[in-house]
């Protein structure tokens, strides 16, 4: 397989738990995205979504499995991976040029500060924080915080850019203005992505491929919904694209009702080959749970899916 | 907010100025005692003939105070030097053995804070070391150092050590867990980590017990030089007592009140600039 850019093969991860047993997260997650995609995971809290991330990260260490990125296993964190934190984690101390200037000088050591400064000051100008360079974090506004950390991650030119939940902390508007940053920059650069989110519709807008995680702990990729809208798609008509609220009530459904019942209900699940849906039309889209593995392609979309 | 400066600078002003009126009202000669001859009058002294407090009044402090102030740096053999060589004396003295103690302290207490397993190799003698009067160390300096100037400057060491120490391993210990990572992700070397990530988050914990080490070696070093003698603010105080000189011993009180002070705002100057809004 070629468009395997990032392949989790096989990873689990176990905490010692109480009573001397062990408590397993999840285990035998299989999962894989092609260069330049974008990948949403979405589950509930405690599925271990963050614990997926971190381990690509290099933050965390999988408990059996590996990780291959670009043909090779990845072993600790990575200059190649770079991260933008829930918490935005600024050093406070810095300034904003100060913050993306010592990712910058810490990928390229051989730097003079001039040449870091024009590359960090390339970035900061990226986000639209240009003016803001000399500012401190505890002068920026939430949003503010936010695009710093997003030029940070960007500042390194990385492979993949691996997101926790980055725009939860934010308000609403906030938050719309910054996602459409991430998909113009993710577009503009091909940027491989993959993203932790509890927000069906940031999923919806940003993401390529949206991966539904079931209830932890035990947790599995139940599987994984390409996104059918069009690549070009805009925040404001959204919604009134055909394909929309099928895919959006296909999620919901998920969340709602099977992230609980998966397991009890799908005796089959293979986790090495994850059902790929493509929700389409409204009026066939709301499918019921046991419909579920059978539905396939539809009319008029060329991707096939690798259901069984 | 300028007028609450204001009254409470004028608060400060009258608070004293009522101090200094009673101190003088209560040590102020009332008038001749006891009849006795001119002569043997001039004997007895103020404190027989006019009924003065044997305590000076703020005058006369006041009085002595100009005149030490005029001449800090003479130096007219060994028990009558100046109040700013004295002075200087238990700076250098506390200044040395800070120095000393922040120099062990500052490296060891990052590797505290970094290793859990030094951490809890090392705790059981920093709990026992840590609660002991650095006083108590003095015989056993002079036995081993034979040297008692070099053993204030030990006992200074011994005591500013801890405050340094525990708060080095504390603030390295608390850094955040999301700026470690951010080095992490960053693959930013352990040195290199240590100096821009933890040093820069732990500074203002290490300020703090840097600031509370000074307060404690200047508390300190007036009691050692009491015991070591030969020079030093301690000793003139002491000699100054064997000289029923309590005039003296007031300003040299007072001295040291002002000296500690400065010390602890120099240290509070540090601490506010490494100090980070967050």
């Amino acid at each position: 397989m070629t468009d395997k850019f990032i392949s989790i093969e096989g990873i689990a991860r176990r905490y010692p738990g109480a009573g001397g047993g062990t408590t397993t997260v999840f285990e035998n997650l299989w999962l894989s995205m092609a260069r330049g995609e974008f990948g949403c995971v979405i589950g509930h809290s405690g599925c271990g979504k963050t614990t997926v991330l971190n381990i690509l990260a290099g933050l965390d260490e999988p408990s059996e499995g590996a990780v291959i990125v670009d043909g090779q296993a990845i072993e600790g964190t990575s200059l190649d991976r770079a991260v933008i934190f829930q918490s935005h984690a600024l050093l406070p101390w810095r300034t904003v040029l100060g913050n993306v200037a010592y990712a910058v000088s810490s990928k390229w050591r051989k730097w003079d500060r001039a040449k870091v400064k024009a590359h960090a000051q390339k970035f900061i100008d990226l986000v639209g924080l240009t003016g803001s360079e000399h500012k401190r974090p505890s002068e920026l506004s939430g949003g503010m915080k936010q695009r710093v950390g997003i030029a940070r991650a960007l500042s390194i030119t990385p492979k993949i850019m691996l997101m926790d939940e980055p725009f939860s902390a934010l308000d609403a508007l906030t938050r719309g203005t910054l996602q459409d940053e991430v998909r113009r920059i993710c577009l503009e650069t091909g940027q491989t992505a993959f993203m932790i989110t509890h927000d069906v519709d940031e999923a919806i807008y940003l993401a390529d491929k949206i991966f539904l995680m079931t209830n932890g702990p035990g947790a599995v990729l139940a599987e994984i919904v390409e996104n059918p809208l069009p690549k070009d798609r805009g925040r404001i008509d959204l919604h009134r694209h055909p394909y929309y609220y099928a895919l959006r009530n296909h999620i919901i459904d998920f969340l709602v009702s099977r992230s609980k019942s998966f397991a009890a209900i799908t005796t089959d699940h293979d986790p090495r080959n994850v059902p790929t849906l493509r929700p389409g039309l409204p009026e066939l889209a709301i499918a019921s749970d046991a419909e579920l593995p059978t539905q396939t392609s539809w009319p008029g979309l060329s991707r096939p899916s690798t259901s069984s | 907010m300028n007028s609450l400066r204001l009254r409470a600078a004028i608060v400060s002003i009258v608070l004293f100025a009522a101090f200094i009126g009673v101190w003088h009202l209560a040590t102020r000669s009332t008038g001749p005692a006891v009849n006795m001859s001119p002569e043997y009058a001039k004997l007895m002294g103020l404190t027989a003939t006019q009924g003065k407090s044997a305590m000076p009044g703020p005058l006369d402090v006041g009085a002595k105070l100009w005149e030490h102030l005029r001449r800090p740096f003479y130096d007219n053999g060994p028990n009558d030097k100046g109040l700013g060589i004295q002075l200087a004396y238990s700076i250098g003295r506390v200044g040395l053995g800070y120095l000393i103690a922040v120099s062990v302290a500052i490296p060891l207490g990052f590797l505290i804070g970094m290793s859990p397993l030094i951490s809890r190799a090392l705790d059981p003698f920093i709990q026992v070391l840590k609660p002991i009067s650095p006083l108590a160390w003095m015989p056993l300096a002079l036995y081993t150092i034979k040297d008692s100037s070099i053993s204030a400057i030990f006992v200074i060491f011994i005591c500013s050590v801890w405050p340094m120490l525990l708060n080095t391993a504390f603030g390295v210990a608390g850094v955040r867990k999301e700026w470690i990572n951010v080095a992490r992700t960053l693959e930013v070397g352990t040195v290199r980590r240590a100096f821009t990530v933890i040093l820069p988050a732990a500074a203002p914990t290490i300020l703090t017990g840097m600031r509370i080490s000074i307060g404690i070696a200047w508390l300190v070093i007036v009691a050692a030089e009491m015991l070591v003698g030969g020079t030093g603010i301690g000793y003139f105080v002491w000699n100054e007592w064997n000289n029923l000189s309590i005039t003296n011993v007031i300003i040299a009180i007072l001295m040291i009140g002002i000296v500690g002070m400065l010390l602890d705002q120099i240290l509070a100057r540090f601490t506010r600039m490494v100090t980070f809004p967050e």
